[in-house]
Parts: C-alpha cells; structure tokens; sequence
C-alpha cells in the first residue's frame, strides 16, 4: 500500500478512536455508559432545572453607601463641634449638609477632605446660605455598583450551595453596566423556594424602641407632636394585638445597635412556646456593643428587625452578649420558613434588591420528551441520508456514510472536549452538521461523475474533482464559519447553543468530507491497481 | 447508474426579468401583509410575558382552562393545545418589571383552583419587556454583522459586487421568509432568529457554489460573454443543487415531523428558507451580477473578470457605490 494513503489512513483512525475514547471512557480506559453520561453535557431544557436572569438593583447600594456616609459625615461634625442645621441625602449618590455655621467652612472642607476622600464637593451655594452639596466619585461609585454585583454573586451562592444542588452556574450576565447574574440550577424544579431563598434580603438589625406599641403610624407621630425628629423612625411589627386587624407601630432609632454584618451564626431552633424561630449569635466585635447597648438599657425595650419589620421586642432584662432569638411572631414560623431565614441570615445579607428579567424552568419529562424528539429526528435523517447515497452513488455512498458517521463522531468527542452542553438547539445544529456532510459530499460526488464524463480516468477524475472542490469548501465552509461565529459572540442562550454545534460541526466536516473521504476513494482505487471504474 | 439531471441547458439568467419581478412581488406582499398586522407575532421571548406548557392526565377541557383563566386573573392569556397530546400551553401577556416571572403563578393557581393534582408542568419562561427588547435588539444586530461578515468575505475571495449580491440574496430570503411568517401569523422566537441565520449559511453556500464554478468557468473560457458562462455554471451545479437542497430538506423535514413542538417554529422557518435559499441562488444572485456588469459594460468596455483577491487589486470602479444601492 502507498505510504502516503497509509499515514492518511492512520490519522483517520487516530483521531476516530480519540473522539471515541472522549466521548466514551475518559478519564478512564473502559467505556461505560455512566462515562458517556458524564462526558457528554445536556443543557438546562434537556435535563430539566431552572435558568434565570437577575438584575441587581445596584441604585440601592449607591443608596446605602450614601446614608451611611451621611451618618459617619454627621458623627464627625459632632466631634468637630461644627454646627450645621441639616443633613439629608438628596439624590441615590448625593447629599447636602444645609446651613453650616459660616465661620467653619475650612474646618468643615478639611473634615471632608480627610476623611471623606471618596467625596466630591460639587457646590457650595442653595437655597440657605452655606449648604454643601456632596456627590459620590464617578469612578467609585462605579467601583461600589461593581463591588455589589460581585457580592450579590457571592450571597447568592452561598445561599444556593446551601440547597445541594450540583454543577450550578451562577456568573455575571450580559454588557457592563448591565448588573446581571445569570443562575442556572439543573435538576430543580420549584422556582418559587428557589427564589424566596436567593431574593430575600434578610436584612437584621437591632434597634432600641423609643417608644410603643401604637395602633397606628399617625398615633406614633401625634405623641411627638406630629413629625417624627430625624434620628428615630416608625416601624411596623408582624406581632399583633389579639384579634385586632391593624398592625402595631414602634418608635425606634433609626441607628442599628447591632446589624446583620455583626452575625457569626444563625440556627433554626425553639421559641419558649416551642413554635419554630431563629437563633443568632454575635462575633467578638458585635458582642462587645451588644453588651454595651444592653448593659445600658436595662429595662427598655429591643426591636429585633427583619427586612424593615419588626419580629418581636422583648424588654431588656439584663446585659446579654453574644445570643439572640428571632420569633415568628403571633403566627410563628413555619419549620420550612425557620430553617430558609436561619439560611439566609448565615450567608450574608444582599447588597441590593433584586430584579428578575427572565425565567425558565423546564420539568424533567419535558427534558426527556425533547431528548426523544430530537434523538428521533436525528436518526430519521441520517438513515433517509444513508439509504438515498447509496442507491444514487452506489459503493461510493458507503464513502459518504463513513465520512458522515465520522464527522458525528468528532463533533461529539469535541463537544465533550471542550464541556460544551448539548442543548435541544444544539441538536438542530447536529442535524444541520448532517446536512453540510451531504452537501460537501454531493458536491464532490457530482464533480467525479462530470469528471468521469469528460473521459478522465478514475484516478485522476478523483484527484482533479478534490482539488477543484476544495476550493469552493473552503469557500462555504469559511462563510458558514463567519456567521456561526457571529451568531455565537452576538447571540443569547438558544443561538449560542446552536452556533457552538454548527462551528464544531463544520470544521469537523472540513476533515471528514476533504481529508477522509478521499482518503477513502485513494484507498479503494489503489487496492484494484487497475481500476478504470468507479462505483459512482 | 442513476442519474436525475444531466446535460441540462436551462436559460436561466434569460428569465431574470420574470424571477426578480417574482421575488419582488412575494416580498411586497409580505410587506403588505406586514403592515396591515402592524408587527409580527413575536414569541414571548421578544415581547415579554410567560409562556407554561402543562401536561395534564386527561385530555381538559380547553373551555374550562380558558374560563378558569379569565376569572383568575390572567385575562389575556390564550391556552393552546397541542396536538396528539394532552398538553396545553398557555401564555400570560405583559411581564412586571420587578419579577418578569409573576405571571407563572398566577397560571399555576388558577389551574389548580379547577384542576387540582390533574397536572404537571412541563416547562414555564418568562421574560422581563426590558430583555424582550434587548433579545430582539441583539439578534438584528447578530443577523447584520453576520452578513456583513459574509459580504466582505466573499468580496475579498472574489469581486465586491458578487458579495453584494449573494448577500443581497440572502437579504431577500430572510425578507421573504419573514413575510411569509407574517402572512401565515406564525410565531416569531428567538430558535426563528436561529434558522434564518441558518438559512442564511444555506443560501450563501449555494450561491458561493455557483460564483465559484463561474469563476472556474471564466477562467478556461474567456471567449464567452458572462451571461452563457453564468447559465453554463448553474446548469453544471444544477444537479448538486437539487440533491443538497432535496437531501437537507429531507433531514429539516425530520425535524419539522419528530422534532416536538418547541424546534417546529424552527423547522418551519428552515423548510421554507431552504427553498427560498436554492432559489435565490439561481434566480436572485447571478443575474445581479450579470445586470451589473452589464451596466458597467457600457461604460468600461471590458467585462469583469472575477478573480482571486491578488489579481483584482485594479482600481475599483467609481459608479459602484452608484449602482449597488439601487440593486439593493
């Protein structure tokens, strides 16, 4: 046999038992069907699961960054003793400090410059004289929009870890400035658990009551003379009274004495009436202040805040450290709902609120319905291929089956390489990659046969027919490649799917219909030396 | 041997007046149809909403469903059966901000409130109005740079105008194709945009088919005018184009008929695009080229030799950017 069809003949064999090995046993050395499973990836609408797309609303961490300076802004004029006459936040990312005392703007400007260097003072002049408007650096609050995202990501895993749930994806989404996550969950199917973990802000903070209960928010403030003063704030509680309708209300400072940030841990466990409830305890830090704050208040009471809502106010009866217990309330909560919170509670709390753009969730016999469809439509088409190649070219429509088969077989073994998942547009794309094979090997076929008529003999009608053919391959291939390409960088879930099976499927085939099919054709003229025909 | 098409004289670029007064009037009527529906009938993907596929174990009453619908609070939502099956889909309009996903619930608790424990859930997407925008924002933009890929491809393997019009060609493929979705209110969804990009990759094959043997052609026989070479070339390719176009529409055909119900849009739009594609290929591209030419003739005596992007650095002609708009 010639040396050089006997490389070329090797080579095929090679890179077929590579894919083969790929797709079938790696990492180890005997195939299995577990092994396939594992190699071969299915996507969310095969296997069934959750896919969903979340904004994070990065506004209310610019909010919360914003407050917060304002509260260490007003703390350090206090220390400063320079007097102003308000201070309140006037956009997402600006406040203004209204009416300082005029004699102090240069210490008021060092204060800010030596401690607020993430500030811009942007003006000077307002409505009353000497009031300084504050905005947020560009660049920085950019940083914190960023910084919120990344923190969302992380809470969310760690909320969704906590569920068991295996090879979940959970990454940055879309364009920058976007601020969108994508989740993907496979294998699970009850979205609504699934966000009313991830979404839940579970913010704790423990705030000392002023004053309370009230029947409403208007009686609170009648008992301040009807404006509440800036430092404390209404808030309502999920306990009420017997059977009344109405909520109660509490005054409470709007300064947390201790928030989530201060937690080490959170456990479900028992209220004293044994219903479900929470339990926490501090860190070192926390527990320094929550034993100051107690010590201090013996006898007032302590509002245990959740998302904004008060969960109880037990009176303080002594100085406590490091514990606490979240109640449910009258109602109580339900065993699920305790463990959810404790959840949450230990896994940080959300930077922002979140949006959810987009959803989908697909049930596992879906899944297995499409697999069928699709597996179904697949051999349909290859078998009608096969039968008509080989009546219509005879023994040369085994050449084309072999290169089809083949080129299949790569496709899978580089999908399974390069961990791309299978998905239902996916297989459209294998179907596709079954019709090029055809096309590139009709091609060839037809330009033998004209070949063949204009009275070469079959050797050389083949060389000329590869060499001329190839060209107009690489030609369409190339072309199909450019917009598989395109589709794949511009395009979103489904078209991504299906541009990564097209590309793998076409430059497969531009090894199966070039390079081993005429292998192939070279092989068989070259066993009969003689041969003048060509089963064409 | 079998041998379906051979030796076939078909003057095809003779009759390029009857295809392109065709091609124009389907893609009239499908802008006619277009414009007097207003917009397509975009999936929920593109517009927002929810879309639930429920399986249910008898066969339900599609009236009922409805009726439990619209005194639940989904008023807009249209269930659907699915044919041989008892499946329903049942799409909720309108998507909240907030959580583009509320309208799953609200489908999910009017079903229970007449059909408890008599159904499962196949699947259910949502998508927020401002990701509806975005997905069909991004897959014009994919389409457009896709084609201008190809055109400037093909442009460099040969001449600018035989990109122009191959990528005038598929230009008129994804206008009919999107016509005749129009006409037959069929749904458009983002595995749609996927075929017609598909379709796209068809039809420029072919056509690059064509340009690639008159390319060969021009070459060996430089005594004839174009328009034999051009006739020549698709009647030799004629054969290969039937039986790929025949032998694809057979695996798309499987598609359409065992692919379930989400690829059938899909298959829809590749059974027709593959037709639309083969025939523009022939009827719509070549005598682009040819017509051209033949305009440029006029004014430079000598015709247009197609040739690899090493020979064809001579300058460019000046009336092409005249011309290319109006052939477009």
């Amino acid at each position: 046999m010639n040396k050089r069809i006997l490389r070329r003949l090797l080579i095929t064999l090679a890179v077929t038992l590579l894919c083969i090995w790929r797709v079938t046993a790696y990492p180890g050395l005997v195939p299995s069907k577990q092994r396939v499973l594992d190699n071969v990836k299915l996507g969310l609408d095969l296997r069934g699961g959750i896919h969903m797309v979340l904004q994070v609303v990065t506004d209310d961490a610019i909010r919360a960054q914003t407050d917060q300076t304002i509260d260490s802004l007003r703390q350090e004029l206090n220390k400063r003793n320079i007097v102003f006459r308000q201070i309140a936040r006037t956009q997402t990312n600006t406040f203004q400090v209204v009416g300082v005392d005029p004699n102090k703007d240069s210490e008021f400007r060092a204060a800010l410059n030596e401690r607020f260097t993430e500030w811009d003072l942007i003006s000077t002049g307002g409505e009353v004289p000497n009031t300084y408007t504050i905005r947020l650096k560009p660049a920085q609050e950019q940083a914190y929009r960023t910084q919120s995202v990344d923190q969302a990501i992380q809470t969310i895993r760690n909320r969704i870890d906590q569920l068991g749930v295996g090879e979940v994806v959970i990454q940055k989404h879309g364009g920058p400035g976007e601020n969108e996550i994508l989740v993907q969950l496979p294998g699970v199917s009850d979205p609504a658990r699934v966000k009313s973990i991830m979404q839940s802000t579970a913010q704790l903070e423990l705030k000392l009551v002023d004053s309370g209960p009230y029947p409403s928010q208007a009686a609170a403030a009648q008992n301040y003379g009807g404006v509440i003063p800036g430092n404390l704030e209404v808030l309502p509680s999920v306990e009420r009274d017997g059977g009344s309708s109405e909520g109660t209300y509490y005054v409470v400072q709007q300064v947390a004495s201790i928030t989530g940030r201060d937690l080490k841990g959170a456990y479900p466990s028992r209220d004293e009436n044994g219903r479900p409830a929470v339990s926490f305890n501090l860190n070192a830090d926390g527990a320094q202040r929550f034993g100051r704050v107690t010590g201090e208040n013996i006898g007032k009471m302590l509002a245990i805040v959740l998302d904004k809502r008060i969960q109880s106010a037990p009176r303080i009866n002594g100085r406590i450290t490091d514990s606490g217990i979240i109640t449910g309330g009258a109602s109580g909560f339900s065993p699920q709902a305790a463990q959810d919170l404790a959840l949450v509670l230990r896994s940080g709390a959300l930077p922002a609120s979140i949006r959810y753009q987009e959803e989908e969730v697909v049930g596992p016999t879906l899944g297995a319905d499409s697999i069928r469809a699709g597996l179904t439509a697949a051999v349909v088409a290859l078998v009608s291929v096969v039968v008509f190649m080989l009546v219509y070219y005879r023994f040369s429509g085994i050449n084309a089956t072999v290169a089809m088969l083949l080129n299949l077989i790569v496709l899978f073994g580089a999908l399974s390489y390069f961990g791309a998942a299978l998905t239902l547009p996916g297989i459209a794309g294998v179907i596709l990659t079954i019709g090029v094979g055809i096309d590139s090997n009709v091609l060839i076929f037809e330009r033998i046969r004209e070949e063949l008529r204009a009275g070469k003999t079959a050797l050389s009608a083949v060389i000329t027919s590869f060499s001329r053919v190839f060209v107009t391959l690489v030609d369409t291939h190339l072309a199909a490649l450019i917009s598989a390409m395109f589709l794949f960088l511009f395009g979103t879930g489904p078209v991504k799917g299906f541009a990564v099976t097209l590309f793998i499927g076409l430059v497969s085939n531009m090894f199966t219909a070039v390079f081993v099919s005429r292998t192939l054709f070279e092989w068989t003229l070259n066993r009969h030396q003689r041969a003048q025909t060509l089963s064409i | 041997m079998i041998e379906l098409f051979r030796d076939i004289k078909v003057d095809w670029l003779g009759k390029r007046k009857i295809f392109l007064a065709i091609s124009g009037a389907v893609m009239l009527l499908g802008l006619v149809s277009l414009i007097a529906k207003r917009s397509f009938n975009y999936g929920v993907d593109f517009k927002g909403g929810t879309i639930v596929q429920v399986r249910f174990k008898q066969k339900p009453d599609i009236e009922k469903i409805r009726q439990l619908l619209r005194e639940n609070g989904a008023q807009d939502s249209q269930p659907q059966e699915i044919a041989g099956r008892n499946d329903v889909l049942i799409e909720f309009q309108g998507a909240k901000e907030e959580d583009a996903s509320a309208g799953r619930g609200v489908i999910i608790n009017a079903l229970n409130k007449g059909f408890p424990d008599q159904f499962e859930v196949l699947s259910a997407q949502s998508i927020g109005p401002k990701v509806g925008d975005d997905l069909k924002r991004q897959a014009v933009f994919a389409t457009l740079y896709a084609l201008g890929g190809i055109l400037v491809y093909i442009a460099f393997r040969f001449e600018w105008i035989y990109g122009a019009a191959a990528v005038f060609a598929v230009f008129h493929d994804t206008l009919v194709t999107l016509g005749l979705f129009s006409i037959f209110n069929r749904e458009i969804n983002l595995t749609v945009i996927a075929a017609l990009l598909t379709l796209v990759g068809y039809s420029v094959n072919d056509t690059i088919v064509v340009f690639d043997r008159v390319r060969e052609n021009l070459k060996i026989r430089r005594r004839d005018d174009l328009e034999t070479i051009m006739n020549d070339s698709i009647n030799q390719t004629l054969s290969r184009t039937i039986l790929t176009s025949g032998l694809t529409f057979l695996t798309v055909l499987a598609l359409f008929i065992f692919g379930g119900e989400i690829i059938s849009h899909f298959a829809f739009a590749m059974v027709v695009g593959i037709i639309v594609g083969t025939y523009s290929s022939i009827a719509i591209a070549a005598p682009l080229v040819l017509v051209y030419t033949n305009i440029r003739g006029r004014a430079l005596p000598q015709p247009a030799a197609p040739a690899r992007a090493a020979v064809s650095k001579g300058p460019r002609p000046k009336r092409a950017k005249d011309v290319a708009p109006k052939a477009g």
